[in-house]
């Protein structure tokens, strides 16, 4: 545009990004593969499995495929397709739980940080440098190791490593966002700095949050699956797909499938969190 | 030979909604050495012209039909080997923005040299003395040291001259001018102007210059061209587009300008209604068909209508031009009363107000003694350059700043300490603010009717929600909005909208007194005079007081009761607006009025131009602050004693050292050509 002028033309309306998801391609293939599981978590006790501890002994010679046990059975002879599907149910219910438990911690540390200003930014922000200077695995492990895996536990964990992170996204946010003037406009109106956080700056953050949102579910998924194979996963017997994979290694060249299938299944739903977070990014940048 | 011929150049792009016509049909020439002016709002498809011309076209943009020819050359055919040799060579650009144009990791020698070497193969030694040669041209003093700083090390304007610098390296016979002096200040400004007649005399160059800015197009241009819906509907010697302008939409670009000498009182400003049909949305035969008051069914909108010669050089494309051909009279609509001469009770009185900023060690005096007042019913305008002060005082007059020292009396207390939170609920509703900024005033989050509400509701106005809904509905009926424009998003407003809501919102806790920080600014001129006039409307009708902050004096002249010129954060001169505006001046009001960009060639105005820049407020003279910049200084009396104040009778005071009748003795800085 030649001038620095808004035109008096009325703006067309955007439609909320939910309803436009599916104009992007690579958000519904995401999208899919996420409700795939989702599904399948949900549907578990109502399908025609075999309960996800009980040992079939006259499986464990021939553990590959068969009519019985169609992804074969794992090296207690424990019927794979079952612990897979209870297993998803297990990520699916400690990834979100954890997240949204981060979400909150590190909102409310990044608006009061980016809001305040002075020492309460300068406690909450090197209190999120010490965290993240931390490399990732080794304070999950410290952590585990030290008050014992649960899923709770695993939930403390990821809140303690992601937290920090979403605060400085969350931070960054809201000093952009403070100069700009409705914020102004409401002190005007005498508003308390409450409501100024939570009403007037934390829905202006809600674009880059879903993103990050969808990318962190990723990431927790990756988490609880490195934590289960490192064996700070959910206790045994629980079917926990980091924890198959481990117990599998040993036989890896004899009976691949035994590994392959968890790693298969962590594989596919990091993927939908992705490419649902590579869509809703492709999409918030098109308006 | 014209140098520069668009012949029915059609500009295409493609876009989700299929191809849309960005320009439909446009034809132009531009002769050797000529200065030709491109006016019209934005979304007119001057700057789609531009990139067709420059061949910046993009992915999806095209030229469908027509053609460009430069010197005989026709440049929407032209490869990239002949672009190269063309682009910074044959044509140059300048854009708005100075500091984009410029690479921030390079020296201005560095950037200079490149185009020589470019362009014509000079050598080192050769590039540097004819980048030298020309920084002496665009007047910047110490060329050496120019040449040796990086971009960061020059002010707005400096940046400026160093790319219209840049732009004349090559000798190009067009100069591409997009705004170039949009977002510098009025002095810097007029400088700037200046100094493109002094280079187009020099240097034979033909200016193209776009703007939306008619006062500016006055002072350049010797034709001017009116782009309306991707068409030239006007072509007119500038002389004769001031004087008998024939195209509706021409009149009413004009109308919407305060005219230098009319007032709120005897020259309303007329607005054009309605808005720039989008790209490709306009009516095939007459652009501004649907927002004209002069269009006739069967004659307008028959066929496409075609440009027409008025006299020689004067072409407009209006089906009935000959019939409207008298200016039109002063409308008599959204006239406002005037202010009862008597004395009126005094709002707001600032009593040495200062705000202080600890920077280190040192102090920034952001506003310094400040102490003037504001009368019930009364518009008070505050003007000055950037870094006077005027934004900081609006704040702490709002309470979203505090002042450090002194006293601010606001209807009967003390508020000068005491930001919105020490204010009472009723202290707080009574002074709001209309901020400049139309994208940034309303929350992205909420519809728009929700600021409202909120508002209603945070000052007791209203509690149910019914009354709340009516109120709101109300507030938007004041603005003239619709009342169902409350449940849309911010983003799906205009920026005039967007700015009525904010008024709307100001008045929603019935203040006394409002404080608006340039709130037209941003917007397009016809769109300006429509919100001016709504503003001073209500603020008529609720006889609120108005503290108006502005660096456009135009404006000012136009709307103020009193006014307050500031510099470097004091008061220079204040006064009733009709003394302000004639001798005795303040030097600095005087420079400042001289460089105001005047839409009428005929006005002849005293050309003073301001040398150097504004010192940093972190080092300000310790005697007269303008001293440093005065072209009337006395002497060493202005560097070392604060100056007195000098009351030229009728509340007019000038803070000078020069004596009052020496101040009366200069001319007028607007005189008639007669």
């Amino acid at each position: 545009m030649s001038a620095p002028t808004a035109t008096e033309s009325a703006g067309r309306a955007t439609p909320s990004l939910w309803r436009r998801l599916p104009s992007s391609p690579v958000a519904m293939v995401g999208l899919g593969i996420v409700l795939f599981w989702i599904v399948l978590a949900l549907a578990a006790p109502l399908l025609p499995l075999a309960a996800p501890n009980a040992q079939d002994y006259m499986a464990m010679g021939h553990p590959g495929s068969s009519a019985r046990h169609w992804l074969g059975v794992d090296p207690l002879g424990r019927d794979l397709l079952s612990r897979i599907i209870w297993g998803g149910r297990t990520v699916l219910a400690v990834a979100p739980l954890a997240v949204i438990v981060a979400y909150t911690v590190g909102c409310a540390m990044g608006l009061l940080a980016g809001y305040y200003r002075g020492w309460v930014d300068a406690a909450i922000s090197r209190a999120a440098d010490v965290i993240l200077s931390f490399p990732v695995v080794v304070l999950y492990v410290i952590l585990i190791a030290n008050i014992g895996p649960s899923a709770l536990n695993i939930v403390v964990a990821v809140v303690l490593a992601s937290a920090p992170g979403i605060a400085r996204i969350v931070r960054g946010l809201v000093l952009s966002l403070m100069h700009q003037e409705f914020v102004a406009a409401a002190y005007l109106r005498r508003e308390s700095d409450v409501f100024v956080m939570l009403v007037e700056l934390l829905p202006n953050c809600r674009g880059p949050l879903i993103t990050d949102f969808c990318l962190r579910l990723g990431y927790t998924t990756i988490t609880i699956g490195t934590l289960g194979f490192l064996g700070l996963g959910l206790p045994p017997p629980n079917p926990d797909w980091g924890g198959m994979v481990k117990q599998a290694t040993s036989m890896i060249t004899v009976f691949p499938h035994m590994s392959l299938y968890p790693t298969l299944a962590l594989v596919s739903l990091i993927l939908g969190f992705n490419l649902l977070a590579d869509g809703i990014t492709e999409l918030s940048q098109a308006d | 030979m014209s140098l520069l011929s668009i012949r029915n150049l059609r500009v295409e792009y493609t876009t989700a909604r299929g191809t849309v016509a960005a320009i439909p049909e446009f034809s132009l020439d531009i002769a050797q050495g000529e200065s030709f002016g491109l006016v019209g709002e934005s979304g007119c498809g001057k700057s789609t012209l531009i990139m067709a011309i420059m061949g910046y076209m993009g992915r999806n943009g095209r030229v469908a039909g027509g053609e460009i020819l430069f010197e005989g050359r026709d440049l929407a055919r032209a490869s990239a080997e002949e672009w190269r040799k063309i682009r910074g060579g044959r044509i140059a650009i300048v854009y708005q923005e100075p500091a984009t144009a410029l690479n921030p990791s390079m020296t201005i020698g560095q950037q200079l040299m490149e185009v020589p070497i470019a362009h014509g193969g000079a050598s080192t030694a050769e590039a540097r003395t004819r980048a030298e040669r020309v920084l002496a041209d665009v007047h910047l003093p110490d060329p050496d040291s120019v040449m040796r700083r990086y971009p960061h090390q020059l002010s707005g304007g400096q940046k400026q001259r160093v790319v219209i610098a840049m732009a004349l390296l090559a000798n190009p016979s067009l100069l591409l001018l997009d705004e170039p002096t949009t977002g510098l200040d009025v002095t810097v400004e007029a400088a700037v102007l200046d100094l493109l007649n002094e280079l187009r005399e020099k240097y034979g160059t033909a200016l193209f210059y776009i703007s939306h800015n008619l006062g500016v197009i006055a002072q350049v241009c010797d034709r001017i061209g009116v782009m309306y819906a991707g068409k030239l509907v006007e072509d007119a010697p500038a002389a004769a587009l001031f004087a008998t302008p024939r195209h509706p939409y021409t009149r009413g670009l004009l109308g919407s300008l305060p005219r230098p000498g009319a007032d709120k009182h005897t020259h309303p400003l007329v607005s054009i209604p309605g808005v720039v049909p989008s790209a490709g949305r306009a009516p095939e035969s007459c652009g501004f068909l649907t927002r004209c008051a002069l269009a006739q069914p069967g004659v307008c909108d028959a066929a496409p209508v075609p440009m027409e010669a008025v006299s020689g050089g004067h072409l407009v494309r209006c089906a009935r031009w000959a019939e409207v051909e008298a200016p039109a009279a002063t409308p008599a609509s959204a006239t406002v009363a005037p202010i009862a001469q008597e004395r009126a009770e005094i709002v707001m009185r600032a009593d040495e107000v200062s705000r202080m900023f600890p920077v280190g060690k040192r102090r920034l005096l952001a506003n310094d003694r400040l102490s003037f007042v504001a009368k019930r019913g009364h518009v008070l305008a505050i003007v000055g350059e950037s870094g006077s002060g005027k934004s900081t005082f609006a704040k702490v007059l709002a309470g979203l700043d505090a002042a450090t020292s002194g006293r601010l009396d606001v209807l009967g207390d003390d508020v000068a300490g005491k930001p919105v939170r020490k204010r009472t609920a009723a202290k707080v509703a009574a002074v709001q603010m209309v901020f400049q900024n139309p994208d940034g005033t309303l929350n992205p989050s909420h519809p728009v009717g929700w600021p409202l509400a909120r508002a209603l509701r945070k000052f007791g106005i209203a509690r149910e929600r019914k009354d709340v809904d009516a109120r709101v509905a109300a507030l938007l009926d004041m603005v003239r909005l619709p009342a169902s424009l409350r449940h849309a998003l911010p983003r799906q407003l205009s920026g005039g909208q967007k700015q009525r809501i904010a008024i709307a919102r100001a008045f929603a806790g019935n203040p006394e007194l409002l404080v608006a920080d340039e709130p037209v600014s941003a917007l397009d001129v016809s769109v300006q005079a429509a919100v001016i006039n709504l503003l001073l409307r209500i603020q008529a009708e609720h006889g609120t007081t108005l503290v108006f902050i502005s660096h456009d004096l135009g404006l000012v002249r136009y709307l103020a009761d009193e006014v307050v010129v500031m510099y470097l954060g004091q008061v220079m001169e204040s006064g009733p607006v009709a003394a302000l505006f004639d001798p005795p001046y303040h030097p600095y009001t005087e420079a400042l009025l001289s460089a105001v960009p005047v839409p009428d060639p005929s006005l002849r105005t005293t050309r003073i131009r301001l040398e150097g820049e504004i010192p940093s407020p972190l080092n300000v003279p310790p005697g007269c602050r303008f001293a440093t910049r005065c072209p009337r200084k006395l002497g060493a009396v202005c560097d070392d004693t604060p100056p007195p104040a000098r009351d030229a009778g009728n509340d007019h005071v000038i803070h000078c050292h020069i004596p009052l009748e020496r101040l009366r003795q200069s001319e007028p800085v607007f005189r008639h050509a007669s």
